[in-house]
């Protein structure tokens, strides 16, 4: 029987080929946290983030907030000494908790994450106000009246839509997704 | 007169609708034609690649399985949609055995994607197929001593796609400059506005916009012009709650490049959705005055 992969070999089979370096390459310089413009807000920098999966730290990997609050500007990556491409390690990692259904409490991303692509196999097109609960619930009173605010100058530009778009195709389209993801899909 | 496919994307056809509509006049303007792809669907934003890589892979190439059917280039003005596009159109095409997969997706929808077409963003199309001495050559009603604030944004520019300048572009400047404009020097011009982050970890978005105002407004740009509807909300829409947030008076306006070359090259201010924007347009109203006298 094959050897169980171990948990940084498990992250780094998760990036695609064309994905830069693999992590083993990281010299832990810290070029990308001091270059992320979230890394203050981040439980552990992108740095000892690396570190922490190349020692096999799965548990504290999987109880970090880091990945969940990479916006994906790609900073880090262009300028990885190394070629790293860490916003999509980021990704990956995204993907494996959400594939563990482990995840930080309270986060919003990964139920938005959900939210969202469920909205796109249902229709194929965008539609805020479906969003909307899957993080307008988490926010305090003060944050919750500020958006509803916003969202209220921007209806009353015409910049809100209020019927959901939808594709042409839809049928079709669903069937498409069928044939990636056969079971629990948008059917 | 050269046709590329247009992919607006879901924030086009209506939180940045003036995007859209001064898109498609600034591109009559130049001489490019553009035509919507007819069917699209959804980029994928970023959360479909939260999810799983090969939907992520598959919804994006069905837009350019589309495109491909047309025989068209396709170009997006979101900076997301671009990227998403860009990438996944570039990793198919490196990996043959992950396309025929998702070709066999694309077969119900009785498309095929074969890596025939390029992606382009409307910035860099508008910087490099016409060209900022093209450009000027267009322009009617000069933008003279407005100080603009170039905002590229993340992906326009980023990831890397082969050898480009990725850490002090000039192509946006060089177009502000073509419209007559003065292009400020912005040190944040390639900083993340948060994107998505405003709303899952909405306190660190307002920290980052709140960030981008305030250099924008050390370096006395009057308008801040973006190429991303991500960008344009962000910066825009979230002003008033950044300022309640931090208790600063921002009130800096944002509008899309295209609504700047638009007025630059006459086009008249209602056909560039001026109007929409929550935060008051006064630098630009000379511009559009002028042109609304112009036409009278």
């Amino acid at each position: 029987m094959a050897a169980r992969p171990s948990f940084s070999g498990e992250i780094s089979n998760m990036l695609h080929a064309s994905h830069g370096n693999p992590i083993e390459a990281c010299m832990q310089c810290g070029t990308c946290s001091g270059t992320c413009p979230v890394a203050t807000f981040m439980d552990h920098t992108p740095r000892r983030l690396i570190g922490l999966i190349r020692a096999d730290f799965k548990d504290e990997v999987l109880a970090s907030n880091t990945y969940w609050f990479c916006a994906s500007c790609y900073h880090c990556s262009v300028r990885c000494p190394k070629g790293i491409d860490i916003a999509e390690l980021m990704y990956a990692l995204k993907r494996y908790s959400m594939w563990k259904g482990r995840y930080q409490e309270g986060l919003i991303g990964p139920v938005f994450s959900e939210a969202f692509v469920k909205m796109i196999l249902r229709s194929g097109r965008s539609y805020e106000p479906v969003l909307a609960p899957s993080y307008m619930l988490s926010f305090n009173l003060r944050e919750f009246l500020q958006e509803a605010q916003t969202a209220t100058s921007l209806m009353l530009k015409g910049r809100l839509p209020l019927l959901p778009p939808r594709i042409k195709r839809l049928e079709r389209f669903r069937r498409m997704v069928d044939r990636i993801i056969p079971i629990g899909g948008a059917s | 007169m050269k046709k590329f496919a247009l992919f607006p994307g879901c924030s086009l056809e209506k939180i940045a609708s003036s995007y859209h509509h001064s898109a498609l006049e600034v591109a009559r303007a130049l001489g490019l034609e553009l035509q919507e792809l007819d069917d699209w669907n959804c980029c994928g934003a970023t959360a479909y690649f939260h999810v799983d890589e090969l939907l992520a892979y598959t919804l994006s190439a069905r837009n350019l399985a589309l495109a491909e059917k047309e025989g068209l280039d396709v170009v997006a003005p979101c900076a997301a949609c671009f990227k998403n596009m860009y990438f996944t159109n570039a990793h198919l095409k490196a990996d043959p055995e992950l396309a025929e997969h998702i070709n066999f997706a694309l077969e119900e929808d009785g498309l095929r994607f074969d890596g025939k077409i390029a992606v382009r963003h409307l910035l860099e199309l508008l910087a490099t197929e016409v060209g900022p001495e093209a450009i000027r050559s267009h322009v009617t009603n000069p933008l003279e001593g407005l100080r603009v604030v170039p905002y590229y944004g993340c992906q326009t520019v980023r990831p890397r796609k082969a050898d480009e300048d990725v850490e002090q572009p000039q192509f946006f400047e060089a177009i502000l400059a073509a419209a007559g404009a003065t292009p400020v020097d912005f040190p944040y011009k390639l900083r993340c506005c948060g994107g998505s982050l405003l709303i899952t970890n909405r306190h660190a978005a307002l920290c980052l916009v709140r960030d981008l105002l305030q250099a924008a407004q050390k370096c006395e740009g009057a308008i801040i012009a973006t190429a991303c509807p991500m960008c344009q909300v962000n910066l825009e829409c979230y002003q008033q709650q950044v300022n309640l947030e931090f208790g600063t008076d921002f009130s800096t306006p944002v509008v899309y490049f295209t609504q700047l070359l638009g007025l630059a090259l006459g086009v008249p201010p209602r056909r560039l959705e001026f109007g929409k924007e929550l935060v008051a347009l006064a630098p630009i109203s000379p511009f559009a005055e002028k042109l609304a006298h112009q036409a009278a």
